[in-house]
């Protein structure tokens, strides 16, 4: 299959910088790893924020990042779409036989964010029974739907940041709101930010979709079983960020020779 | 066959002056200037032709070359390149070309040549009979059996650009764009990459379409040219046509010792330094033996030699006709 060529040529290719590899992954972990630091010493104070325990809001940490180091893994390309513009990359895509979506995501892969996506395993591991959830097959799979949907989202968010880099360089430093953004509001479960932030990433920005909400099933607050399937809605989030990202590409003007 | 009718495209720019204070400004708000890369462009080629496009950089080159690949959309007009609009119908009409572009890579950078090769012939879902039989036609005719094996950073620009060459036609296409193909390379992988050039299209009745601002890769590859300025196209016609414009200018380099040379009736001195000169003339007006009798008249000859004019010559003559 093309894709596993392609994986196996950019694994290759990483690879021949072996050093740089095992740094990167290394940095990658130790990065998150303060985040998860920062978060430890503030419920030694606290004890609870919001109603939520520490292992809880692990849980919520946890999957968020496991969601996120795996889309920026592997839908990395639009992540650095601008590097595709820029460098001519792009037009090379655009003359061959194959769908752009596709070749974008081939284009590039970070290994290396598998330093935080292990990291996001660790803490799951330590979450899942310390957390007093009563885990029963029905969790279980709210979970694995809850990081399903969480890469949709993001991988949306990804594709939006790509579609605007068709109209301006300058200005997609604010994209990062939304992408890195979304990460660090995704650390706690969204309602503590208040009603109105929810609503927002509820309806504009689905990030509560495979968050808060299902979040509640998890810990027993909520015993509506359709959060089990709520957080795959996220895939319904790809649909205007890909709209978005071919009404740029019709706009494409290419780079000079 | 390829059609171009009428294509025009024009670009917006973002007009910025420089400085921090233009750099903030530009942020909020934006001026855009329209440049037109591109009015009302028209041309035929005809399958197994061999066209060369040239024009100053700027000129629309790239940009047609681009349309005519299916990356960019043109504003107005019609292409139809093997009965296919190319950005209407982008997958099926790249699978039948080639591009190259001199100044860009298609192979990865860290890993062997051959493995890009491998990952390009799935790209293109080339069978693996006509794959094997391409690839050992194009590493014998590019000579590139040896570095094929070496990750593509490591090699030469002159290795590196065979290598593009072959990527570019694994696939058989019936359509090779080379965009500025012989950039930067030596003289002897220039010529490699030329007589190649020559022998597919000869060969395998590949048309070629080669834009460059080496008149050398004109003059050795081909037949017929297209000379486009500021977006327009001004020439359309054959390499003979093109030199028979201006054929009548001839220029004599002359060694001499003595005095310098005196001024000379219908002859232009156009350098005369430390007994080396250089004089144009034009043979409507004097035949080179008349000149070349009254220089000898007047100094002591060492060596003398008789050029026509260049097609670089020519290019910048042709430039300044049409004031681009």
């Amino acid at each position: 299959m093309l894709y596993k060529r392609y994986l196996s040529m950019l694994l290759k290719s990483q690879l021949q910088y072996k050093a740089s590899f095992v740094m990167t992954t290394i940095g990658q972990f130790l990065v998150s790893f303060t985040t998860f630091l920062s978060m430890y010493f503030m419920f030694m104070r606290f004890n609870a924020v919001d109603g939520y325990t520490f292992a809880e809001v692990l849980l919520c940490f946890s999957v968020v990042l496991m969601a996120f180091s795996f889309t920026e893994c592997f839908v990395r390309g639009f992540d650095v779409f601008p590097r595709l513009i820029r460098t001519g990359e792009l037009d090379r895509i655009l003359v061959r036989p194959r769908s752009v979506v596709f070749q974008v995501l081939t284009s590039t892969m970070e290994f290396s964010r598998f330093g935080r996506f292990f990291q996001a395993v660790l803490v799951l591991g330590y979450a899942i029974p310390a957390s007093g959830v009563v885990w029963t097959w029905d969790r279980l799979l709210t979970l694995l739907t809850m990081f399903i949907g969480g890469t949709a989202v993001f991988s949306g968010l990804f594709i939006l940041y790509a579609g605007f880099s068709f109209f301006t360089i300058d200005g997609l430093e604010f994209m990062n709101i939304f992408t890195d953004g979304s990460r660090e509001f995704g650390k706690y479960p969204l309602s503590i930010y208040g009603e109105g932030v929810l609503k927002l990433l509820t309806y504009v920005i689905p990030i509560a979709v495979f968050q808060y909400y299902p979040f509640l099933y998890l810990i027993g607050r909520t015993d509506n079983r359709w959060m089990m399937v709520l957080p795959l809605v996220g895939f319904l989030f790809l649909i205007p960020c890909y709209a978005f990202f071919r009404l740029g590409l019709s706009k494409y003007q290419s780079t000079g020779s | 066959m390829i059609e171009l009718k009428n294509i025009s495209k024009t670009f917006k720019v973002v007009k910025r002056d420089a400085g921090l204070k233009a750099a903030v400004k530009t942020f909020f708000k934006r001026e855009y200037t329209e440049v037109h890369a591109l009015q009302d462009v028209s041309f035929t080629i005809g399958d197994g032709e061999m066209v060369g496009y040239i024009g100053p950089n700027g000129a629309g080159k790239s940009s047609t070359i681009k349309i005519m690949s299916g990356v960019l959309t043109p504003d107005s007009g019609e292409c139809i390149i093997n009965g296919r609009t190319p950005w209407r119908n982008r997958t099926a009409h790249v699978q039948e070309i080639g591009v190259v572009f001199g100044q860009r890579s298609q192979l990865w950078w860290d890993v062997p040549v051959i493995d890009s090769f491998e990952l390009i012939r799935d790209i293109y879902r080339v069978a693996d009979a006509d794959y094997q039989k391409n690839l050992r036609a194009l590493t014998e005719l590019l000579d590139i059996g040896e570095i094929v094996k070496t990750p593509a950073r490591q090699l030469s620009l002159g290795q590196r650009m065979r290598c593009e060459i072959a990527a570019s036609l694994l696939h058989n296409p019936k359509i090779l764009f080379l965009d500025e193909p012989t950039i930067g390379l030596d003289a002897v992988s220039k010529i490699a990459v030329r007589d190649f050039v020559k022998t597919i299209n000869r060969e395998n009745g590949t048309t070629v379409i080669l834009t460059t601002h080496d008149m050398q890769d004109i003059e050795a590859l081909t037949e017929r040219i297209l000379l486009i300025g500021k977006g327009k196209i001004l020439l359309d016609g054959s390499l003979e046509e093109l030199k028979s414009r201006k054929s009548t200018h001839r220029t004599l380099t002359v060694d001499y010792s003595g005095s310098a040379l005196p001024a000379l009736e219908r002859m232009e001195i156009v350098k005369d330094l430390d007994g080396h000169a250089q004089i144009r003339l034009n043979t409507d007006d004097i035949s080179v033996a008349q000149a070349i009798s009254r220089i000898s008249a007047q100094v002591d000859v060492k060596d003398i030699s008789v050029e026509g004019e260049s097609i670089d010559d020519l290019v910048v003559s042709l430039y300044k006709e049409f004031a681009i």
